[in-house]
């Protein structure tokens, strides 16, 4: 009964059965294949993995990759939560529509959410060429990767944000304005500190799935070298080159990179569970 | 209805709670600043779909979905979901059992690692199976003495697949089982019930919505995948293209219309899953609400 020393006594049946083929599946799919990334990268060497990475042209993908994710993040974080707001707090006719309607970007392929906004914003776009005269182009520039990193990153917010918002009593509001707090004190002081941790986990989610994202992209950021070329299309670019190796050293970059982000996702949602615990 | 602003010290006596927290206007802009800014972001883009697809006729758009490239491209997009959803549902089934029936040291480690596709690029998920069984990869030499292709090929694409999909399913019902708890299902294995008919007669109704709610995403994503897919794919004409990446092949070769025609497709079905996911989360709540009428008499 050596089991005993790892896990509590249970009378359900199957334990063997599901642990056993939730770990092989898991290996098979998901472990073995990216442990290949990071012996593959071992095997090349300190010095080459750092010559790879620390090129002009990968350090400025990374930043174009990263930076666009936290803009868009940022940008996501405000709307979201504005969405989220308007969804639980300001009733309207079709909010269930709308509330629906938030889900698109999870549920269209980004792919299509590429084509679609690249004809909204390139210079001859509906709403581009409007933007042209003005000296503005999103299309094909860093701005168009943001663009497309809001598109698929809103439903993270909202959707950790609006169900804290619906367990919020509004009667804590209530009794901060009967006091004499103005409305945006008594968001700030009473409201925020209640909806902060689960804002920065759905700020997080959006901006792991930004630095990831390829599909929505590649159609609308022009991917020119050193400008608005992402990471993941580098990797792309790489292999098609058949340099592996170089492919490979992006990758465990990235991967390292979206390691500490999940790390600290958990993190968050470690210290929200505590916090209300409290 | 009546509007009042509350100014400190003099509540007005009988104000409606929700008069107290906003006046109307700023109601009313913040309403319309999210709806405006879900107007650009969200329903353009769909608008944009579906002019483009028709901008050259309805005789073009019927074309576009009748080539034979853009039919195989369906079907091959359908026998990768048929093959890589199931497979996730029987893992997510397992992966929730394993994770809500039993308390096991590492429990919380697993359901990281079950995460973990949700946060590695679709790229880095095409690229791990190249490294594996590419040609220069390592099974790669012993695929190819025994003649099996898996990369640029149809199983690379339910690999890759498989891997962006991974957690949809457990994902969804993890939750739903945690809340069902063990208590119906120690029941029925004390009055004598095997562990499978327990596992069908008990456990598989109860969660039957929160399961649905987990292959329509995983169905819709394993669709719709574009990254993963495109870099194991190989991008053979008629042979290893879904349709994703049929549309990024006509969009390079500027067949615009043709490309958001195989598009539109695509967006309905997108549609079409969100009337679902609308409709199993309707049908959950109703069942949870009848659930709560049931048990609050005893």
């Amino acid at each position: 009964m050596s089991v005993l020393a790892w896990r509590r006594p249970s009378l359900m049946p199957g334990f063997g059965l599901s642990v056993g083929y939730t770990v092989v599946y898991l290996s098979l799919i998901v472990l073995i294949p990216l442990s290949a990334v990071f012996i593959e990268t071992s095997e090349l060497g300190w010095g080459r993995f750092w010559d790879t990475v620390s090129a002009p042209r990968v350090v400025a993908a990374l930043q174009t990759s990263f930076g666009a994710s936290l803009i868009a993040a940022t940008i996501n974080a405000v709307f979201g939560l504005l969405v989220a707001w308007v969804l639980v707090r300001n009733p309207f006719p079709g909010r269930k529509l709308i509330d629906g309607l938030v889900d698109l970007p999870f549920a269209l392929p980004t792919a299509v959410a590429g084509i679609a906004l690249t004809a909204i914003y390139a210079p001859t776009g509906w709403i581009g060429q409007w933007l042209q005269p003005l000296g503005l182009q999103i299309g094909y520039q860093p701005a168009g990767i943001v663009v497309a990193l809001i598109f698929i990153g809103l439903p993270f917010v909202v959707r950790t944000v609006q169900p804290i918002l619906e367990d919020l009593d509004p009667e804590f509001e209530e009794a901060a304005v009967s006091l004499g707090a103005n409305r945006w004190t008594t968001f700030r002081r009473v409201v925020l500190p209640e909806l902060w941790p689960a804002l920065l986990t759905g700020y997080a989610l959006a901006f792991a799935r930004g630095v990831g994202e390829y599909g929505s992209v590649i159609f609308i950021a022009g991917n020119m070298p050193m400008v608005s070329e992402i990471a993941p299309l580098l990797i792309v670019t790489k292999l098609e080159q058949f340099e592996y190796a170089e492919a490979t050293a992006i990758a465990a970059a990235m991967l390292v990179l979206s390691f500490v982000i999940l790390l600290c996702i958990n993190g968050l949602q470690w210290w929200r569970t505590n916090r209300h615990a409290a | 209805m009546k509007i009042t602003t509350v100014n400190g010290s003099s509540p007005t006596a009988h104000a409606r709670p929700t008069d107290a927290r906003q006046a109307a206007w700023p109601r009313i802009v913040m309403t319309g600043v999210a709806l405006g800014f879900l107007l650009v972001f969200l329903v353009l883009p769909l608008i944009a779909v579906m002019t483009q697809a028709l901008a050259k006729g309805f005789g073009t758009y019927m074309s576009a979905l009748s080539d034979p490239a853009a039919l195989h491209a369906i079907y091959l997009t359908l026998i990768v979901t048929a093959v890589a959803v199931p497979l996730n549902l029987v893992f997510g089934v397992a992966a929730a059992w394993t994770v809500t029936k039993f308390d096991f040291r590492g429990k919380s480690l697993l359901v990281t690692l079950i995460d973990l596709p949700f946060a590695v690029s679709p790229v880095i998920a095409g690229l791990i199976y190249i490294l594996l069984y590419g040609a220069h990869g390592w099974l790669g030499p012993w695929l190819d003495a025994h003649d099996i292709n898996i990369v640029f090929a149809l199983p690379g694409l339910v690999l890759a697949t498989l891997f962006v999909t991974f957690p949809f399913v457990a994902r969804e019902l993890i939750p739903v089982m945690e809340a069902q708890g063990r208590a119906e299902e120690e029941a029925a294995l004390s009055l004598g019930a095997s562990g499978w008919q327990t596992f069908l007669r008990v456990t598989l109704p109860n969660v039957k919505w929160g399961l649905m709610y987990g292959v329509i995403l995983c169905s819709a994503r394993a669709m719709g995948e574009f990254g993963a897919v495109s870099v194991v794919s190989g991008h053979i004409r008629g042979e290893t293209n879904t349709m994703p990446l049929h549309i990024e092949i006509l969009y390079n070769e500027y067949q615009y219309a043709a490309a958001f025609a195989v598009a539109s497709l695509l967006a309905l079905l997108a549609l079409v899953t969100l009337a679902a996911k609308a409709f199993v989360e309707w049908r959950a709540s109703r069942s949870h609400a009848l659930y709560d009428l049931e048990a609050s008499p005893t």
